[in-house]
């Protein structure tokens, strides 16, 4: 008993101290990206380049999520609200479910899937195939270069999608609410309007940030510290991809204690 | 000059280089010999401050590596070329654009015409068409990628070159272009240079001063006569095994 209560100690030791390295190794990568930022003239191309990448390579699949998840809570509400419930809530609860959470939410997890394995292994490769260490032979930092632009992208272009995403949502659950419960285009207004505060809106941008933030950093470190060939990548793609995605809901919990909290 | 002293490095329980001394002269080509998996990369990348050593120092151009500040050593590394073992090609760029990045003086690498005429420059050096340039490296055989990794490392007129093995994995001809551009760098633009390499016949000709390293540590070091000429048991050895395998492969006969 006592050998394996020491065992376990142990094991548990390790993971604290791994954990505590990995961390102290993040921290000084974001350390010399916030470096890097003088370097304007190399970061700033490169960002354009990732955004454009990001924003059209993604944007088809976002309205196709958020279309789809808009129409379902539309008609689940309908299912739900019978009998004495007026029916405009069905505007309600599809402008703030797709808002608050289903907007942020299934975009943050669908690009999570999406830029963070592209990015996670687009590094990890270049580590691998010693084009990083290449980069840096000639002078040049990896941060401005390789790093900046990415997580800059994510940042910008992640609100933008979300906020598309918002406006698809509501659209559909719309439409489909017009289409197969007895909805007037009034009554879908004013259940929308009447739980909405302009702070929602914000809520959602500042939800999709925090998610940006999250794909980035965490795809980008994990694809730039990449170790052992092919394997390595792999398991930094699919480490990206996980640790992103749970962080996207611990961010979504998190910010909804914070900034909900009436 | 690049000096090293004393310097040693491990990865986990695996000790690569354990006291590793070795001076390069000012002008001077010193090919490093050994056999594979005994730190000559680790060796080469320790210099350019890219592996950070357990212990001892390596003086590039009286600045010791270790104690540069970011700048500085951005600055050191724009004189040094280094060839990449595999050419550590940018895939996502062709090969003018990579080339065009060992342009480390800024104001060179802005003026595309100069960067047009240097990179068409070095890609004739090292023996390519002139079509190459808008190639990407997927489209390129792994000699002709090794080659514009070359091309790269010299497009700035570096100072310094490090070699990691430039003529492995190269057909006959090239590599002895290879080794007489290696010969030509040194004699006519006075560059210094350590070539890794297993190709004991070219060491031999391009080198002023050949080095083995073995277990960690330089086991012997001097110039090519010394070396045919040494008792050592681990250049015997080496030399060897070394024309042993060369006299049954074809690529290694009579270059
Ligand atoms: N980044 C690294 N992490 C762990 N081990 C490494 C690393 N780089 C090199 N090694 C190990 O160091 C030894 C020497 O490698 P290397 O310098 O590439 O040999 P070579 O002399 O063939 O160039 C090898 O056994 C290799 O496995
Ligand atoms: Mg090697």
């Amino acid at each position: 008993m006592t050998a394996l209560a020491i065992q376990v100690q142990h094991r548990v030791g390790r993971a604290v101290l791994d954990t505590l390295a990995a961390v102290g190794r993040f921290a000084a990568l974001v350390v010399e990206m916030g470096r890097g930022l003088t370097e304007v003239r190399v970061w700033l191309p490169r960002t354009l380049d990732e955004s454009w990448n990001i924003g059209v390579g993604s944007f088809f699949i976002v309205l196709l999520i958020s279309s789809f998840a808009g129409a379902v809570t539309a008609l689940q509400a309908g299912y739900q609200f019978t009998g004495n419930i007026p029916i405009y809530v069905v505007g309600s609860v599809v402008t703030e479910s797709v808002v608050l959470e289903l907007g942020p939410v299934l975009v943050g997890l669908i690009l999570a899937g999406r830029i963070g394995a592209r990015y996670a292994a687009e590094l990890g490769t270049m580590r691998v195939t010693e084009q990083i260490d290449a980069l840096e032979s000639l002078g040049r930092s990896p941060a401005s270069h390789l790093l900046i632009p990415r997580v800059l992208a994510c940042l910008l272009m992640i609100p933008i999608l979300v906020i598309f995403a918002d406006v698809m949502g509501v659209a559909s659950g719309w439409f489909a609410s017009k289409q197969a419960l007895p909805v007037t285009d009034a009554d879908f207004i004013y259940g929308a309007r009447v739980f909405w505060r302009p702070f929602d809106a914000w809520y959602s941008i500042i939800k999709a940030f925090f998610f940006a933030g999250a794909i980035g950093f965490v795809s980008c470190y994990m694809g730039y510290s990449t170790k052992q060939g092919a394997e390595g990548v792999g398991r930094s793609t699919t480490g990206a991809v996980v640790t992103s995605s749970v962080l996207i809901l611990l961010l979504d919990t998190l910010l909804a204690k914070l900034l909900l909290s009436v | 000059m690049i000096e090293i002293t004393d310097l040693a490095k491990h990865f986990g329980a695996q000790v690569v280089l354990d006291g590793v001394t070795l001076s390069v002269k000012e002008g001077e080509t010193m090919a490093l010999l050994g056999p594979s998996g005994t730190g000559k990369s680790v060796l080469l990348k320790t210099i350019i401050g890219l592996i950070r050593p357990d212990r001892g120092r390596v003086v590039v151009d009286d600045l010791d590596v270790a104690t540069l500040s970011r700048k500085a050593l951005s600055r050191l590394r724009g004189t040094i070329g280094y060839v990449f073992q595999n050419g550590a090609l940018f895939d996502s760029m062709n090969v003018f654009e990579n080339v065009r990045l060992g342009l480390t003086d800024p104001d060179q690498f802005k003026d595309l015409d100069f960067a047009r005429s240097r990179v068409a420059d070095c890609l004739a050096l090292v023996n390519l068409p002139a079509e190459t340039t808008g190639k990407m490296p997927s489209e390129l055989s792994g000699g002709m990628r090794k080659r514009v990794g070359i091309a790269r490392a010299i497009a700035g007129r570096p100072k310094y070159v490090l070699y990691d093995e430039p003529t492995s994995g190269l057909d006959p001809v090239n590599a002895d272009i290879i080794d007489a551009l290696v010969k030509r760098l040194d004699t006519e633009l006075g560059v210094t240079s350590i070539m890794v390499t297993h190709d004991v016949r070219g060491a031999f000709r391009t080198a002023d001063r050949v080095a083995l390293l073995t277990q960690g540590r330089i086991a012997a070091i001097g110039t090519p006569d010394d070396f045919l000429a040494s008792e050592d048991p681990a250049v015997r050895a080496f030399l060897q095994r070394d024309f042993e395998l060369s006299s049954t492969s074809s690529g290694g006969v009579d270059r």
